[in-house]
């Protein structure tokens, strides 16, 4: 069992959660997933770390309340405990010797981008960070963002109503416009880094993006996570989840991770109809 | 006791070989549990009663990992069952599991006398019914293998599959302290997530497995070697003195034909891993989903292909085929899943060879398959398929399993400086399982490449004495 030692709300259905894991948190570096399981009948769902303390011995990640196993997290407190966590997974973001880097974190997306952008930072680059959301309400990690040596920091919401009116991409091609950045970095739903790569690729930016394709096992082991990169079929949870985003088949991956969307409400629902029950 | 004649020598039953008693197809292939229900303590006697106890036992030698068939046997005669359990463990630490996966019909069986007039002695249903007399007993009735005076030594064992299990059990046995480290939250391996539930019930593997902890092996779930720790790590800081690799082969291979990463398409990892290990068959009691077709093409001819179509079947499909490009004859499969599989009524395709999946917004809806001829045998001995030209023709289905094989996972290798691996990722290794690396040994399918569950015991149970005598040489 893993002890849960922190939880904090950052938005309306956005929460951060600390578990204590002295073993993963030596190890973890920017860009890596873990794989947690709720209980004993619970899925193993891949989560990407946010924070960790290997002094303190513990990782953090951000959810969103999408669905049962979110929701479950969702119900957990500080000092409950979580069934299973593993990691560190997958390959680590490559952040050396990158320049003039923008980091663009979208919605939950942005929790990973965090860690990314702090990492780039600590191997000498320099980097913008664009953060967007919907709206004000679903903008996360601000303050974070703030305490980081950024060149700039562009907040950008889809109505308006913190930072720039619209989507990431406009700031994004505008600095690429401006010669202001050697490379890009976009996590996010998988439409915002399709939109990412497309507004890089038209102005010969190399854009890497972090993906989040559907896993079981995160080692490997099942292929559930192929995703297609240039003529290759690759599997996001040991090649990745880091590729070329010029490369990566965006309509592929989008359809993979409705699989299983109709099955995934019918649970949710079936638990929400259970949670009213115990009211 | 069985009849004597004249003289007092026994004379051995000359009855046909005592059928297993099965559930009917079709009402099992409507759940998930167990298909083979067992001998009875009279059906065990009677078919030991056929066993010559020849003065020469060759089952014995057809044994990978030489259990004393002839003596077990003569136990169950004597209707000492907890001895013939005794008589196994010697050899073998999980008979419930081996009497059930082992293909005997390749091994001791094969080499059973009674086989070159007629039918051998079932051995794998013989030691399958003293396995399961075994796991019947309470826990302090059990056979548990005496545990070795402890010698201080500590070994690593990475994978707890059926390799590192059994490498687990020996290494008790001879006094190491063990430590087991498995990647997924549940041990057992390929048993667990691999095998299904209505050949081998999982409360079988976890009672085995169970009672390896009895026996002081400690196992410690969630712990990726290669992520959560290094090797180099556990034998410096964590301080082991020696390790076992035995990860398997756990890397899926794909067919590379178009339409492979539509909607529908698995690989049989995938599939029987959310079935069996995530148990999605429950859903939604279990949280882990799982796309139940409606019509399901399975492509491969192996215990995983045959596994994957009978699991399909369960989960409610209409129609399966399995898909696969040479004849019945080469299969790799054991005649028994494949009879079993025929009986629950999966269409076979032989000859058939898959070019390309084909999809609607995303999702499979048929396979484009081409006629095989067979032509000259192959490197393998088989004759290779040979494709007959303008014979594509489209098998209708929503789902695909793909079940060709599996290869080396890279995971730990490459976190592994100085381990030495074949050009395909396999760990070389010496005819004991000592790998490049000093105190470092490994076996199993990471080795071998995938074969089966008693191969892989044996690999770990011979890397067990090579470890105990490099220990030896260590103190």
């Amino acid at each position: 069992m893993f002890q849960i030692v922190h939880k904090r709300q950052l938005s309306e259905s956005v929460f951060e959660m600390g578990v204590e894991a002295p073993q993963i948190a030596r190890k973890v570096r920017a860009g890596q997933f873990l794989m947690l399981r709720v209980n004993e009948t619970g899925e193993r769902i891949p989560l990407t770390f946010s924070d960790w303390s290997a002094d303190e011995g513990w990782i953090r990640f951000i959810f969103m309340r999408v669905g049962k196993t979110t929701h479950l997290l969702s119900h957990l407190e500080a000092g409950d405990a979580l069934a299973d966590v593993v990691g560190p997974l997958g390959t680590p973001t490559h952040v050396e010797g990158l320049g003039r880097v923008a980091v663009i974190g979208g919605g939950v997306g942005t929790a990973v981008a965090y860690p990314v952008a702090r990492a780039m930072l600590e191997s000498g680059n320099e980097v913008t960070a664009i953060v967007g959301a919907r709206s004000k309400d679903l903008l996360i990690l601000i303050d974070e963002f703030e305490a980081l040596p950024l060149k700039e920091l562009i907040v950008v919401t889809d109505d308006g109503s913190a930072g720039e009116k619209g989507l990431v991409t406009q700031p994004l091609a505008r600095l690429c416009d401006a010669g202001a950045i050697d490379h890009a970095m976009a996590i996010g739903p998988a439409i915002m880094m399709k939109f990412c790569a497309q507004t890089t690729k038209e102005r010969g930016v190399p854009c890497t993006v972090s993906l989040n394709p559907i896993m079981v096992d995160g080692t490997g082991m099942c292929g559930a996570c192929r995703v297609t990169v240039g003529d290759q079929t690759k599997f996001g949870c040991v090649d990745g989840p880091d590729f070329d985003g010029h490369l990566v088949d965006f309509e592929e991956l989008m359809s993979r991770q409705r699989v299983y969307a109709d099955m995934e409400r019918e649970a949710d629902s079936e638990y929400s109809k259970e949670c009213s029950c115990h009211l | 006791m069985p009849p004597v004649d004249e003289t007092g020598r026994r004379r051995p039953s000359r009855a046909p070989r005592t059928p297993m008693p099965e559930r009917d197809p079709v009402e099992r292939a409507q759940d998930f549990d167990e298909v083979a229900l067992g001998y009875t303590e009279e059906q065990a006697l009677a078919e030991a009663d056929r066993c010559l106890q020849c003065a020469n036992p060759t089952c014995i030698e057809g044994c990978p990992v030489n259990i004393d068939i002839k003596s077990f046997i003569a136990r169950i005669l004597e209707r000492d069952y907890a001895g013939g359990v005794a008589v196994i463990k010697e050899r073998n630490a999980l008979p419930a599991v081996c009497g059930r996966v082992c293909p005997q019909e390749e091994q001791c069986e094969a080499a059973c006398v009674l086989s070159r007039k007629g039918e051998p002695v079932a051995i794998g249903r013989l030691e399958r019914f003293l396995g399961d007399y075994d796991l019947a007993c309470d826990l302090e009735h059990r056979c548990r293998p005496e545990v070795g005076t402890d010698t201080g030594f500590k070994v690593a064992v990475i994978g707890s599959g059926p390799a590192g299990l059994a490498c687990a059990g020996e290494l008790r046995r001879f006094g190491h302290a063990v430590t087991i480290f498995e990647s997924l939250h549940a041990a057992g391996g390929v048993l667990t997530y691999g095998i299904p539930e209505f050949r081998l019930p999982k409360s079988i593997v976890q009672a085995e497995i169970e009672a390896l902890e009895e026996m002081g092996v400690e196992i410690v779930t969630d712990a990726v070697v290669g992520a959560t720790y290094t090797l180099d790590e556990l034998m410096g800081e964590h301080g082991y003195d020696a390790a076992f690799i035995g990860v398997g082969a756990g890397l899926p291979v794909f067919l590379g034909v178009p339409g492979e990463n539509l909607n529908g398409v698995y690989s049989a990892n995938e599939f029987l891993t959310r079935v069996n290990l995530m148990r999605a068959y429950e859903f939604p009691k279990a949280d882990t989903p799982v796309w139940r077709g409606r019509k399901v093409a399975v492509v491969g001819g192996g215990n995983v292909a045959m596994d994957a179509a009978r699991t399909a079947k369960r989960l409610g499909a209409e129609q399966v085929f399995l898909v696969y490009r040479r004849s019945e004859e080469e299969m790799p499969a054991r005649r028994e899943e494949v009879h079993h599989a025929r009986e629950e009524g999966i269409e076979f395709k032989m000859l058939c060879s898959p070019q390309e999946i084909l999809g609607r917004d995303g999702w499979v809806t048929g396979m484009v398959v081409t006629r095989m001829e067979l032509g000259e045998p192959d490197e393998s001995g088989r004759r290779a398929p040979v494709c007959v030209v303008g014979s594509e023709h489209t098998i209708e289905c929503d789902t695909v399993i793909v079940a060709v094989g599996t290869r080396a996972n890279p995971l730990l290798t490459k976190a592994t400086p100085g381990l030495e691996v074949s050009s395909r990722g396999y760990i070389l290794t010496d005819a004991d399982g000592a790998t490049s690396l000093p105190g470092v040994f490994a076996g199993g399918d990471i080795v071998t490449g995938a074969a089966t569950v008693i191969l892989a015991m044996g690999a770990g149970k011979r890397a067990a004495r090579a470890i105990d005598r490099y220990l030896a040489g260590c103190g």
